[in-house]
């Protein structure tokens, strides 16, 4: 928490994007998450996302649950849409969004407690139906906002700040995405941001559901010794293994990605997501091989990190359901509300 | 003190030596500029709180006229002011200097006194200008019996003959010259030196030379001696201070455009002329005259003729009538520098007077080219550039008589200098032992979010100086035309100090690199990297470091990843938010004060 806003300054020769925006055009109210928190780091990777894809902020939708991660939404992106919902419920209200107005961007923002426990239902059928949103699981193991105890996330021998030890089995959020069909799979780390920016400018662009996973230390709670999501033990075992860059249709595609190791993901929007593998023997291609990969490293207490599945190949939730892509606020009223007939005609289809 | 050399990191491995004295100098841009290291943003945050005695007698101990410098400074504060470069302009250092300087309480008792007993050293001051008074004002309190010698009948030196009085009244002036003068200073008036070696043996135990560049340069072309009514810039202004000049004709052309092109025309104005015109044979970029200077004369229909190169004086009956000029065509490169120049064409301007300001030089013609001391290039004597002395052990120079032109502010810290060189030699001590430069940190951190520094960003434009109005202030040359700032001015300019003095102290040890001071930088001035050459580190910025002269502040590794922090000092507010977001402490908000000696230091005791 600090003591009064953050001045926005009119930086001689500030950087403008697209739009003409400077990237504090893209902030928000100012914090009031403990100071140090990891949550602020992410908030910060959003921003400058945003800012560098020159998406209009009130282009842009913001929804969140319930805990310390959800009031994020309001320290980004100030112009924007957003909505604070009922604990655990922020997919089936993103659902509902994107149903409504496919034009809009999406950007979820969620906990391992809102998203692993309270809200699991309803993160795993958001997943399930590919909703065209990015799904940013700010996962620090403990409840920050009720003073610290373990979540569901909490690695097992995981100890407390008061040294009580963890002995449930985690939920992991990737494993668990990619076990139910998820499109875009990321972990990273609030404390590498040259990693999440471009992970987050991805998921924006992916066209389905984008999770990314991100340790963000709970400075209050769980950033002790013994703890397995502090700062310290993050840095120490956190392993980046495919870096991913988003690149806009009609720029051209660096040419410092030496061939071999780069590979570019076409996205529906024209650009392509560019992998670049840091360990060689990673392949983000291949759903049963990258989840081998994950639970094997993680039996040794690594922590892989980068864009770990993608597949662009898979219908969105609009497409499955044969939405349509118009926003339902500009449709005509009778084209909305096709009157008594139509319904008949649909009940007849069902009798 | 030179321009820095942006504190280049040397190598790779080796963090920023914030223990040098001179690294948060630096950071502390207007107090590096001033030739006297005034500490402006300790003395601002006093005007703040409304204690401007308090103000006065910080200023004091720097620059010693903080009322004549509150109004006629040449400011290199300004330009180097932090603000400039982060946003807009810079804020109004000097003319908060005037608020402390208007507004302080009765502060003799807190000035240094006469002593009780000389020490019996008598020292010779040559010339009554800020120099000399300098070195008054320093050895006076110590014990030295110190004359100053003027030729004229009033004491000032080039504050009084030659800065109108519209610009600095008689009063102030006199005011604080005479907070000197009361420290025992006895002063000589209308005493010319006219031999250096009858002054030598008259046996003072060291003599100073603060007598000016009062001589203007002349302009010799056609016509030049054939009238009355072609003037010396500084000497007619002299001639106008002291009464003995009271009119001009209407017709009046200024050649040249500095800042004493700018006292002529407006002086001119106020003594009957009603059509002024300043000749410039280059275009404005050339200009050497202070924006502001300009901008006054500008807002009292100063014409400013650029491209004009003055040919001949036109003389008709013995009767100066015109002048006549070459116009000027210029290219210039992507610098803008002069590529190449050609004649045009000619043009005659008719007018009454000609009043020549194209700079001063020095004159010695008092002292014997065999008096003991060396003369140099372009017959200049050889001066020490740290001690001041002379090539003859007891002969020291100060202000503009020992380099050349320069203006007040300079001519204090030479006569700062000087009294220490002077202390050294008549205790029998080598000159070129000095006391060095230090730094004193102090935490401003009160509680959680509280520091004793108003640390928030205020957005306030630069306020501007209310003026007489024009109608009102050309009857009479010693109308003050600047009113001073208003109480509201003066509250609100003194927010737009960013502090640069409250420093921030990184302790790399304490880091959790949760990246949270990263986050919260206003202007993105920070950042984690792994250590690199510091041009690379440069670019590693959001906002990129580019401004070289600034430094790059490169921390100890930090303790999980090895990685350093790094800080562009060129654009930080110093607002703290860093040190607030910071779970740790390891960043510290630091008042910084620098430790800049005056003789005083050097005798045991004698520090107020």
């Amino acid at each position: 928490m600090t003591s009064f806003v953050k001045p926005n300054i009119n930086l001689k020769n500030a950087k403008r994007n697209a739009l003409g925006l400077t990237r504090h055009d893209y902030e928000g109210a100012m914090s009031t998450l403990c100071a140090g928190c990891g949550h602020d780091s992410v908030t910060a990777c959003m921003a400058k996302a945003f800012f560098e894809l020159s998406i209009e902020p009130h282009n842009a939708v913001k929804i969140s649950g319930i805990g310390c991660s959800s009031k994020t939404t309001a320290y980004f992106l100030r112009e924007a849409h957003g909505i604070n919902t009922v604990h655990g419920r922020m997919p089936s209200v993103a659902t509902g969004a994107a149903a409504a107005n496919a034009g809009l961007t999406y950007i979820g923002v969620s906990g391992d407690g809102d998203s692993l426990s309270i809200g699991m239902g309803q993160f795993a059928h958001a997943i399930r139906r590919n909703v065209n949103m990015l799904y940013v699981l700010e996962n620090n193991g403990v409840y920050g906002l009720t003073k610290g105890q373990f979540s569901a996330s909490a690695d097992v021998g995981s100890k407390s700040k008061k040294g009580e030890v963890n002995l449930s089995p985690p939920i992991d959020p990737v494993t668990l995405a990619l076990s139910l069909g998820a499109t875009f799979v990321a972990r990273a780390f609030s404390g590498d941001r040259e990693q999440l920016v471009p992970l987050i400018k991805a998921g924006l662009k992916h066209n389905g559901f984008g999770l990314i996973d991100i340790i963000s230390p709970c400075v209050s709670f769980n950033d002790h010794v013994g703890s397995t999501k502090s700062y310290a033990h993050t840095y120490k075992y956190y392993h980046p293994a495919v870096h991913a860059d988003y690149v806009p249709m009609n720029e051209e595609i660096k040419t410092s990605y030496q061939a071999g190791e780069a590979m570019p993901v076409e996205l529906h929007d024209g650009g392509s997501i560019i992998l670049r593998k840091i360990d060689e023997d990673y392949n983000p291609r291949d759903r049963g091989a990258a989840y081998a990969q994950i639970t094997e490293r993680a039996s040794k207490g690594e922590i892989v990190t980068g864009l770990l599945y993608i597949d662009e190949t898979q219908d969105d939730m609009a497409a499955m359901n044969r939405l349509t892509s118009r926003p339902l606020n500009t449709l005509p009223y009778d084209e909305l509300c096709p009157g008594e007939a139509a319904l008949a005609d649909l009940q007849t289809l069902y009798r | 003190m030179n321009a820095p050399d942006g504190f280049k990191r040397q190598d790779t491995a080796s963090p920023t030596d914030t223990t040098d004295p001179d690294y948060f100098h630096k950071v502390v841009d207007c107090q590096w500029a001033c030739p006297a290291h005034t500490p402006v943003p300790g003395y601002i945050r006093l005007i703040a709180q409304g204690r401007f005695s308090d103000a006065y007698i910080m200023n004091r101990e720097s620059n010693v006229f903080p009322g004549i410098l509150g109004r006629v400074c040449d400011r290199p504060c300004e330009p180097a002011c932090r603000r400039d470069r982060v946003e807009d302009e810079a804020v109004a250092i000097c003319r908060l200097k005037r608020v402390a300087a208007d507004h302080k309480d009765d502060i003799t008792d807190r000035l240094p006194k006469k002593p009780a007993q000389t020490n019996g050293k008598r020292i010779a001051l040559i010339g009554a200008g800020p120099a000399s008074f300098t070195v008054a004002n320093d050895l006076a309190p110590l014990g030295y019996e110190c004359v100053i010698i003027e030729r004229y009948g009033v004491p000032g030196g080039l504050m009084r003959s030659n800065i109108p009085a519209f610009r600095l009244p008689e009063n102030i002036l006199t005011e604080e010259l005479g907070y000197i003068l009361d420290m025992g200073v006895e002063l000589r008036l209308n005493s010319p030196v006219s031999s250096m070696k009858a002054l030598l043996d008259e046996g003072y135990d060291a003599v100073f030379v603060g007598t000016g560049a009062p001589k203007g340069k002349e302009l010799n072309l056609p016509g030049r001696q054939d009238s009355d009514n072609i003037h010396i810039g500084i000497d007619w202004l002299e001639s106008v201070a002291f009464e003995h000049t009271k009119s001009i004709g209407k017709k009046v052309l200024i050649i040249g455009v500095g800042n004493t092109a700018m006292d002529c025309c407006r002086t001119s104005l106020r003594l009957g002329a009603d059509d002024v015109k300043v000749m410039a044979r280059k275009p404005r970029s050339f200009f050497k005259a202070s924006a502001w200077e300009l901008e006054d004369a500008e807002a009292e229909n100063v014409d400013i003729i650029v491209n004009h190169s003055p040919k001949a004086f036109i003389i008709k009956n013995g009767v100066l009538t015109g002048m006549l000029f070459e116009m000027m065509n210029y290219e210039l490169d992507e610098a803008g520098a002069i590529k190449s120049q050609k004649v045009t064409g000619e043009v005659e301007i008719a007018c009454d007077d000609v009043i020549l300001a194209i700079g001063q030089e020095n004159s010695f013609p008092w002292i014997e080219r065999d008096a003991g001391l060396d003369f140099g290039k372009w017959d200049m004597p050889v001066v020490d550039e740290v001690t001041f002395q002379s090539t003859l052990s007891n002969v020291f120079f100060g202000g503009d008589s020992a380099f050349g032109p320069k203006n007040i502010i300079w001519a204090v810290e030479h006569g700062h200098q000087a009294a220490i060189s002077i202390h050294q030699h008549c205790q029998g001590k080598p000159v070129s032992e000095r006391l060095t430069n230090g730094v004193k940190l102090s935490s401003t951190k009160m509680g959680m979010f509280e520091w004793r520094y108003s640390n928030s960003f205020d957005g306030a434009e630069r306020r501007v100086m209310p003026h007489v109005e024009l109608t009102k202030r050309f009857k009479d040359l010693g109308t003050e035309v600047e009113l001073g700032f208003t109480a509201e001015q003066a509250a609100t300019e003194v927010q737009r100090c960013l502090n640069c003095d409250i420093q921030t102290v990184f302790d790399a040890p304490l880091c959790t690199e949760c990246d949270a001071c990263i986050d919260i930088c206003p202007v993105d001035c920070l950042s984690m990297t792994p250590d690199a050459d510091e041009a690379v580190l440069r670019n590693v910025l959001e906002n990129p470091a580019l401004n070289e002269e600034q430094a790059l502040y490169v921390s100890a590794g930090l303790p999980l990843t090895g990685r350093v922090m790094i800080k562009d000092e060129n654009i930080c507010l110093h607002c703290g938010l860093c040190a607030e977001r910071c779970p740790t402490a390891a960043w510290d908000m630091q008042e910084s004060e620098i430790i800049i000696h005056h003789v005083e230091d050097m005798v045991p005791g004698a520090s107020t």
